[in-house]
């Protein structure tokens, strides 16, 4: 029992979720046990998307110093208009809906790390000035109406197995995957690898370019799932359905022991991190706290968070 | 009776449950220069990490020109009893200039004009140690070869402002240095000490050791083994007390064989042109010789990325400069060896974790890395067995040509020959081996090498060739037309 204690202790990510049970059972005690599992449910369906486009985020991270995809909040814009309208409200044109939606991101994927490699910028640079000219896209494309998904595509978004949403199982699933990947595969190590030490990564043999441009293309995709089923679960998408993934997709990464430097993943603390942010949001919100108290407990809380739980890591 | 500089009485430093000094005592006086050798592990680097103030004893006694200092010891009182270190590590800041480097250690350069005078201090020392040592006062450390930056490393802890000189400790400081420069070095240090200052030297070239220090030591597991006068040290005696076979001088290998008619598994152009091509046959131990920066490394790389070069079959590449070219910090030192190797380890599209451990234990064994566990992260190790374990990724690999870029950088005799046994051994099995190295000795090992001058190549010589007179002529010879 000890022996599991010290283990766990030192995982990274057992301290999000220690900060995120904490959160809960101080909201729950406040509200005297009411709505504790309602919170819960509902923390479990919005941390799923920060969870999605949080996985890309870590891969891109994880590559190193300076890498980081701030076109999430765009490309999650992009995929769920194409998708609405490509759908059009139709489930006979739900698969090419999803074909569609899943393409552009791939191509704005594609896009940064053309930018990042052919152009030699600094990715955060082209990240953001492709940001401009994804949602640009966006906005020419969707003209700003808001259509509404198909019945499945909804019901898929939004349905509930004895209180936990089904998107939240389907993001389950692909954690697992990107954990296996990481663990397992020749591009997973690949990155860990470039993280720490690109040069040497490229005299290991390891395909340095070949990793990173998948890594934004994966950012880019799963940027695009988020944007498909984020519309999905909120009845169409609109304009300014990624603004706040800019920075939860930064902060569930850091916040879940993942490396700013490169070369250390970690999946387990994303979901941790997640449902953190969502539930101190929540508590703050049970408090009656006005937008601004918010705000600045949001933020001391995140740096005393990322100062307990790394202060581990830099010795 | 010569003052002493400093004095250890029953040093001991223990870090966790590993004991790397366990008692060691040592005196160190003003104008001598004290050899210090050991095997890789045997706490070399840490004992001159606690003159140098950068860690504390766990227990005994520190005494600098006559004082105690108990726990005041520190990286500034150290340096305030005027003693420098040149770690093995280089341990100049990359982003800054050869002179700005300078200014760190000397807090006297201060006020304006600061710069100029950094300046002068260093080229001046420069030019004193290393005359037509090429670098500027302006250069940044990283655009310089590692030579040039251990150059600026050694001549910046010779520099004096207002802290007295008395002790300079010289961890491995010709490892990246050619022979040339190695020869400017060592008299420099012998007129160092004809100046009073005391002088450590750590280094696993006998060589070196035997014609430069007036006192040796020699330390095997964290303790002092034998302490002697240089001149009643040969060395098989040297060899022997640090606890390895005594071998006789250098192995003589077994006859040349004819490979000319091998398979040739590359053939490469230097960049810089020159009439001459590079080639090298299966089961071939090709030499790269020449004063160091001269186009060696370069070729290696080149090979290594096919860039004007033919090369038959998979290749790994065995870095010199681990630090920026070699080691994965955050990671074991069993996934440091099968790097090179995950796509082989794959069954099915997934890494098989049985098999890459298998991997892993196979090679710890058969290179010898020292280690309780190769789950124990890469830094656990010492240097020279870092050294070991890129040996160890290239050699698990399935490359058939292996490029080693001056590789036994800090690694002791008696894994040096271990090594070059292996590598002997594995040439016979049909890889080849394409060995960039500083140190003449290691050319015996080859069966031809290449001569490098500016970029190209200046000579091909013929292993009955590859004495020190005929390398040094055509390092600085013309290239060949």
């Amino acid at each position: 029992m000890n022996a599991l204690i010290n283990r766990l202790r030192h995982q990274p990510w057992i301290w999000s979720f220690l900060a995120a049970a904490l959160v809960w059972i101080v909201t729950v005690t406040w509200l005297r046990g009411q709505g504790a599992g309602e919170i819960l449910t509902a923390a479990l369906s919005f941390a799923t998307f920060s969870i999605i486009v949080g996985l890309g985020q870590m891969m891109v991270i994880t590559t190193g110093p300076g890498n980081v995809d701030l076109s999430i909040p765009a490309t999650i814009t992009l995929a769920g208009v194409v998708a609405m309208k490509v759908m059009d409200t139709d489930n006979a044109r739900l698969l090419i809906g999803i074909l569609a939606a899943l393409g552009v991101s791939l191509l704005a994927g594609i896009f940064n790390y053309a930018l990042i490699r052919l152009l030699r910028m600094p990715p955060i640079i082209a990240t953001l000035s492709s940001s401009f000219l994804i949602l640009s896209t966006a906005i020419s494309y969707g003209r700003g109406i808001r259509i509404k998904p198909p019945p499945m595509l909804d019901d898929f978004a939004t349905f509930r197995l004895t209180g936990i949403p089904v998107a939240t199982l389907f993001v389950l699933a692909v954690s697992f995957v990107m954990a296996l990947v990481l663990r397992r595969t020749v591009y997973g190590r690949s990155v860990l690898a470039i993280g720490q030490n690109p040069r040497a990564a490229w005299l290991a043999g390891l395909k340095v370019d070949g990793v990173r441009f998948a890594t934004y293309v994966l950012s880019g995709f799963l940027s695009g799932v988020c944007g498909i089923v984020l519309s999905g679960f909120s009845g169409g998408a609109a304009l300014d359905m990624g603004e706040e993934f800019l920075l939860s997709s930064i902060a569930v990464v850091v916040i879940g022991g993942t490396s700013v430097a490169g070369g250390k993943a970690n999946v387990p603390g994303i979901w941790g991190a997640a449902l953190f942010l969502f539930l101190l949001v929540t508590m703050l919100n049970t408090f009656h706290a006005s937008a601004g108290i918010r705000l600045i407990m949001t933020g001391l809380i995140i740096i005393a968070v990322i100062v307990i739980a790394g202060g581990d890591e830099q010795r | 009776m010569t003052p002493e500089t400093i004095r250890l009485d029953g040093v001991e430093k223990t870090f966790g449950a590993v004991r790397a000094l366990a008692g060691m005592d040592l005196t160190v006086a003003a104008g001598e220069c004290l050899g210090l050798v050991g095997h890789n592990g045997a706490g070399k680097s840490t004992l001159m990490h606690i003159l140098a103030g950068t860690l504390a004893p766990t227990r005994g006694e520190l005494t600098a020109a006559g004082t105690r200092v108990g726990g005041q010891w520190s990286t500034a009182a150290a340096q305030g009893q005027g003693i420098r270190c040149v770690f093995q590590e280089l341990s100049l800041c990359p982003n800054l200039t050869v002179a700005e480097n300078t200014r760190i250690v000397h807090g006297s350069l201060r006020g304006p004009g600061w710069k100029p005078r950094a300046r002068a201090l260093i080229r001046a020392k420069l030019d004193e140690i290393f005359p037509g040592h090429g670098i500027g006062a302006d250069d940044e450390i990283a655009s310089l070869a590692i030579g040039k930056r251990q150059m600026a490393e050694i001549a910046r802890a010779f520099t004096v402002t207002d802290n007295p000189l008395r002790l300079v400790i010289l961890d491995e400081p010709t490892s990246s240095l050619d022979a040339v420069t190695t020869h400017q070095l060592l008299d420099y240090v012998r007129r160092e000490t004809a100046r009073g200052t005391a002088i450590i030297l750590i280094s696993h070239l006998l060589g070196e050791i035997l014609g430069t220090s007036d006192r040796i030591v020699v330390m095997k597991d964290g303790r002092k083994a034998a302490e002697r006068a240089a001149k009643d040290f040969d060395r098989t005696s040297l060899v022997a007390a640090m606890g390895s076979e005594a071998r006789p001088g250098d192995t003589t290998r077994a006859a040349t064989r004819q490979a000319s008619n091998a398979d040739l598994m590359v053939r490469a152009v230097p960049a810089a042109g020159g009439g001459t091509a590079f080639e090298a046959r299966k089961g071939e131990i090709v030499g790269l010789a020449g004063l160091a920066g001269h186009g060696q490394t370069r070729m290696l790389l080149q090979i290594f990325s096919k860039d004007r070069a033919e090369v038959a079959a998979p290749v790994a590449f065995i870095a010199g400069d681990r630090q920026s070219d070699g080691i994965f910090n955050l990671w074991s030192i069993a996934r440091n060896i099968t790097v090179r190797s995950f796509s082989a380890l794959r069954r099915g599209g997934l890494i098989d974790l049985g098999r890459e451990a298998r991997l892993a234990e196979e090679w710890k064994s058969r290179i010898g890395i020292r280690t309780p566990d190769v789950d124990n992260n890469i830094l656990t190790l010492s240097g020279g067995n870092q050294q070991k374990t890129l040996f160890a990724r290239a050699l698990a690999s399935d490359a058939a040509i292996i490029l080693m870029d001056d590789p036994m950088r800090g690694v002791d005799v008696g894994t040096k020959q271990e090594v070059y046994g292996m590598i002997r051994q594995q040439a016979e099995q049909g890889r080849t081996f394409i060995w960039y190295t500083t140190e003449i000795e290691e050319l015996s090992h080859c069966d031809r090498a290449y001569v490098f001058r500016n970029g190209a190549i200046s000579a091909s010589l013929a292993v009955a060739d590859l004495t020190e007179e005929k390398v040094l002529e055509a390092s600085f010879a013309e290239a060949a037309r």
